[in-house]
């Protein structure tokens, strides 16, 4: 693998002395500069990987040495990358702030070449040492069992192979070891037994039979009976298998050979003494032994062999606790009765398929690919990929894109965005910074956090319109944004990434069709379904407030039609829509029901008649001759009253005033209740 | 003029400068970028608009420079108006004395720099 430089970011905002440092650390190091803070804090949020080692200065402009220290601090960046502080500042007092910060080392002014050399590669090695020192550690520990258990594994695979056995028995020993193992540290410590040892026993119980290598294969796997003779050799598998261990040289004080000698000779004794070779008797044989012993039992039980169809697993539970296999440590009785449902589905899940193959082949894989540094670098320049990809397809794009960091607070741009807009591409602190303000109005910027703050890991994405300056113009933009929570158990909110499109253009041609859907064609009042719509809106929520509606139609409408044409009818119609417009408030609504039929909506404070007098005034009145009437019916909201019922009552009224005399306007009120419903035939 | 001479004439430790960057050649090729910093500039015009904490920074900037390079004349006097600036909220007649000097210093020095380049 090369070697590549290792990365060192200098921090000063004198450009002659990260120059001058960077001179002479460049034979040995990729030098990155940051003249303040900000700058080294969004480099460190980049590229928290690359960097091996930093300098930093304490008197900076934007955000101080201390401030970065304590903001390396929050985000842990403190633990990963060592910080050398340069200063020419002398005081103790900046010292030890920059020590409890957790900067490990000082290079005061005037620099010296050996001695910033030295003091960067000593704490570079230094810190490099302590890292590789215990990920080596870690992987030697983890390398080191898996080798144990494959060579283990190898060892006896080749005993079975040879036995003509199917190669589980091996696995089943182990894991029946394991589990009655933890079962008897539960029900007693008597055998005080650490998780190494019970480790080891389980390891080693795979060796129990390795003895069996120098029994002659025709006595091994003869189908019948042994005779006397034969039977004595085969147990001499036991001792042969001790001596084996025994005779490893330099490797005595080993546990797992300790454990493996135990076991191998030893898993045939049985408790009441009447076992094999030693005839040892209770807890004279050692425990490892004792259990392993019962797991080859109860496997070669409930296993096929060649003289012999397997039990199920109850029966042969049942036949060791009998003693028809000999006699076992009652404890260890016990422990197969508590075990012996969860065994039957160990077991089994054992026995589908391959396993002891792809276990080693596993374990094989794993090795060869656990070289950590290029899992790393390899990482790494996947990331860089994304990142160039990333940059590609934004650049190509014309959308906004923007990263926000919550600590030190800043928005980030990419290069060609903030060019664009003549911002900064790093903005640190947003809400009170003038440049971005202006970009982005600050309330609604903080509303906009707010939405962001509000949202959830399992629905972090934000979707708003606001109206953004962009370039001097005030356009209409969507922003998508997603948060980005920890992955802790309580999600820390870590910021956000997003994009801000431009949709100006069609924000503002929807809002025109809604504008035209809401109107009338011929006069631009309001049309009758949007009037309607509008004005049970405010009667729902009208808190204490008085409205009134209004119907009226024009007074011998049908003459300006017949005696002037129907051009000039329209210009009446018109007319009549200017003079509405002319004298409602903003917030009245003036509509157009159809032909020459209109209504108003208004809100009134004191008299309802004087104001309707007002209006009543202006609209009528000559028009190029023709004197415009209107008679006109009115209706105060009650309390429950809604477009419809407000609208009769009006009409009503209006009716009451044609059958009078015309050109006037009346008021509601209950004397017309009679009316109220036989005016709906007309 | 050689940079043991210019060292000499504008006050600076020939001595000390060639046992920490080693080279001549490193030496003149910082005592340009000295020549061609825009601290003292910032200082001018930072205390010209009364802005003392940019005035401090600057100074700080200066006296740091100069320590790096040996320049001890105006080190000495960027570190006595860095010390008056430290924590400055407002101008008085004290500072005035010692930016001349530091005025004065600089000037010597990046004059006969530039007969270096």
């Amino acid at each position: 693998m090369k070697q590549d430089k290792k990365t060192i970011l200098i921090v000063d905002d004198s450009e002659l002395n990260r120059a001058l440092l960077a001179d002479m650390l460049a034979d040995s190091f990729d030098i990155v500069e940051a003249e303040n803070g900000v700058e080294a804090m969004g480099i460190l949020h980049d590229r928290e990987l690359e960097i091996s080692l930093m300098l930093l200065d304490i008197v900076m402009p934007e955000m101080d040495g201390f401030e970065v220290l304590a903001a390396m601090n929050n985000l842990g960046y403190i633990k990963t990358i060592p910080v050398i502080i340069i200063s020419a500042e002398v005081g103790g007092v900046y010292i030890d702030r920059a020590y409890d910060l957790g900067a490990i080392d000082y290079i005061s002014r005037p620099f010296d070449e050996r001695t910033v050399k030295h003091r960067v590669t000593s704490n570079f090695m230094l810190t490099l040492k302590h890292k590789e020192m215990s990920e080596m550690l870690s992987s030697q520990i983890y390398e080191k069992e898996k080798d144990n258990r494959l060579m283990i594994e190898i060892l006896s695979h080749i005993v079975e192979f040879r036995n003509g056995e199917s190669g589980l028995h091996v696995l089943h020993v182990h894991a029946i070891t394991e589990m009655l193992l933890n079962e008897l540290m539960k029900q007693t410590d008597k055998y005080r037994l650490s998780n190494k040892d019970l480790r080891l026993i389980a390891n080693a119980s795979a060796l129990h039979d390795i003895g069996k290598i120098t029994i002659p294969s025709e006595i091994l796997n003869k189908p019948g009976r042994f005779t006397r003779e034969e039977f004595e050799v085969m147990k001499t598998h036991t001792t042969e298998g001790a001596k084996m261990l025994d005779d490893i040289p330099f490797r005595q004080n080993e546990l797992l050979i300790k454990y493996s000698y135990e076991i191998c000779r030893w898993h045939h004794e049985r408790y009441d003494g009447r076992g094999y070779p030693d005839g040892l008797k209770g807890d004279a044989i050692p425990i490892s032994a004792q259990v392993v012993s019962m797991a080859d039992v109860y496997d070669a039980l409930t296993a096929k062999r060649c003289y012999k169809d397997p039990f199920p697993p109850e029966v042969a539970v049942d036949m060791i606790l009998n003693g028809e296999c000999g006699e076992f440590n009652p404890v260890l009785l016990d422990c197969l009765k508590a075990i012996a449902e969860s065994l039957k589905a160990e077991l089994e899940l054992l026995s589908i398929g391959n396993v002891t193959d792809n276990g080693i082949d596993s374990t094989v894989k794993e090795i060869l690919m656990s070289d950590a540094p290029e899992v790393t670098n390899r990482s790494l320049k996947l990331l860089e990929r994304e990142r160039m990809r990333y940059k590609f397809l934004s650049d190509i794009s014309s959308e906004i894109t923007f990263e926000y960091i919550p600590v030190p607070e800043m928005i980030k741009l990419p290069d060609w965005i903030s060019e664009s807009l003549g911002i900064p591409s790093k903005i640190l602190n947003p809400s009170a910074n003038k440049e971005w303000c202006a970009i982005f109005k600050k309330e609604d910027f903080t509303q906009f956090l707010d939405k962001l703050k509000n949202t959830t890991p399992e629905n972090p994405v934000v979707v708003d319109k606001y109206l953004l300056t962009i370039g001097g113009e005030k356009k209409w933009n969507k922003i998508i944004a997603k948060v980005m929570w920890g992955e802790s158990e309580k999600p820390e909110f870590e910021g956000a990434i997003g994009k801000i499109m431009d949709i100006n253009d069609e924000t503002v041609a929807l809002e025109d069709m809604e504008e035209k859907a809401n109107k009338d064609f011929k006069t631009g009042l309001f049309n009758l379904q949007a009037a309607k719509k509008i004005i049970n809106d405010r009667l729902s929520e009208k808190k204490g407030k008085r409205y009134a509606l209004a119907v009226f139609d024009l007074d011998n409408f049908k003459r300006a039609n017949d005696d002037y044409g129907h051009l000039f009818g329209d210009e009446v119609i018109n007319e009549v829509a200017n003079r509405i417009k002319k004298n409602i408030r903003s917030n009245d609504i003036g509509a157009r029901m159809g032909g020459d039929e209109f209504i108003l909506f208004m809100e009134y404070n004191l008299g309802v008649k004087r104001q309707i007098e007002r209006i009543f005034n202006k609209l009528t009145g000559d028009y190029k001759g023709f004197y415009i009437g209107v008679s006109m019916g009115v209706a105060c909201a009650e309390s429950d009253s809604d477009y419809d019922m407000l609208f009769k009552k009006a009409d009503t009224a209006m009716y009451a005033v044609k059958r009078n005399k015309k050109c006037s306007y009346r008021l509601y009120d209950d004397s017309l209740k009679s009316l109220l419903n036989s005016s709906d035939g007309e | 003029m050689t940079i043991q001479e210019c060292y000499d004439v504008i006050g600076g430790n020939y001595g000390d400068i060639v046992s920490r960057l080693r080279t001549e050649e490193r030496i003149a090729r910082f005592l340009i970028k000295v020549a061609d910093d825009k601290s003292f500039d910032l200082l001018k015009t930072s205390l010209e608009e009364r802005n003392m904490e940019e005035a401090f920074r600057a100074a700080h900037t200066l006296k740091g420079i100069c320590l790096n390079l040996s320049l001890t004349r105006l080190y000495e006097s960027a570190s006595k108006l860095t010390e008056i600036l430290r924590g400055r909220k407002d101008y008085g007649d004290d500072i005035t004395p010692l930016y001349e000097k530091v005025k004065a210093d600089y000037e010597l020095a990046v004059e006969n720099i530039n007969k270096l380049r």
